[in-house]
């Protein structure tokens, strides 16, 4: 694989199998962050092609500074950004700033006992069965994880794609969406929380 | 997030599960989860599900992009080329 130096070359040099091939990488991830800022999936399309274009008129100023990702997902927030102030959109970027605001619990607080229980406050009352390895790998499962993923707040969509789908570090996932770590980490937990349910409601209803 | 009884309780434990996977726990913290999760099925089960779940989402195949959109991108690119 070529390194990210040799790819920034390539790019300048005018290699089109180059830049084809980093379109095909994060072309779908640019759109699903684009959908954080902007309200329809159309202006999130375009938003990532616009990207593009912002990515090869910069690249003879691109100086390493960041990791290439980071400074074309940059690029993609500031589009997108400009876009939605422009649709007069402000909620996406307090939801953003501060997601530990409105509280959201992991599990329904109905299966675990109340905190006034008197030997085992909020300990389960109805807790979590194992699930059947085979059914985790039919198709109908695959089914059910894409649209949990596409039901999750677009902030929360975008932190769980890029790091459990894409493999992304916590780190990269934050510099690409200026998240504080206690931001990233909140966004994640409760869209895997999310995931988790909408598998278990599938596969082991308790 | 902190942990200020000496107990930790399963509703409480499941709003640590990233924390403790992602490493974001004081030690004392830690061992507290690790000693609940061992002791507790539900909590055990949790855990594993949570895993699972990570794992399932890694295995997902990434979404591609259209034909047309790339024959959009690849355009853009030569018109960028020839400036």
């Amino acid at each position: 694989m070529a390194t990210e130096a040799q790819l920034v070359d390539a790019l300048r040099a005018g290699d089109e199998e180059a830049f084809t091939a980093l379109v095909r990488e994060y072309h779908p991830s640019l759109i699903r962050v684009a959908r954080i800022y902007v309200s329809s999936l159309a202006a999130a399309e375009e938003a990532a092609q616009e990207t593009w274009v912002g990515v090869l008129s910069g690249i003879a100023r691109f100086e390493g500074r960041s990791s290439l990702r980071t400074w074309i997902f940059r690029i993609l927030t500031n589009i997108a950004k400009t876009k939605a102030v422009r649709e007069g959109r402000t909620l996406p970027f307090s939801a953003l700033q501060d997601p530990a605001r409105v509280p959201e619990a992991a599990v329904d607080p109905d299966r675990f006992l109340d905190a006034e229980h008197p030997r085992w406050p909020g300990h389960w009352s109805l807790r979590p069965e194992p699930w059947p390895e085979d059914a985790l790998v039919a198709a109908e499962t695959r089914e059910r994880l894409e649209a949990a993923i596409e039901a999750l707040p677009a902030t929360q969509r975008a932190v769980l794609s890029l790091r459990d789908v894409e493999g992304w570090s916590s780190e990269e996932v934050r510099n690409a969406l200026e998240l504080s770590e206690t931001n990233q980490r909140v966004l994640l937990h409760r869209a895997r929380a999310k995931v988790r349910a909408a598998l278990e409601s599938y596969v082991g209803q308790p | 997030m902190t942990v200020n009884v000496e107990q930790l309780s399963c509703q409480e434990l499941v709003e640590l599960v990233t924390d403790y996977l992602e490493g974001a726990l004081s030690p004392e913290e830690h061992a507290r989860f690790e000693a609940h999760a061992a002791r507790c099925t539900g909590c055990g089960v949790y855990l594993e599900q949570m895993r699972q779940t990570i794992e399932l989402l890694g295995h997902f195949p990434p979404e591609q992009l259209s034909p047309e959109g790339e024959r959009e991108l690849r355009e853009a690119f030569r018109a960028w080329r020839r400036d």
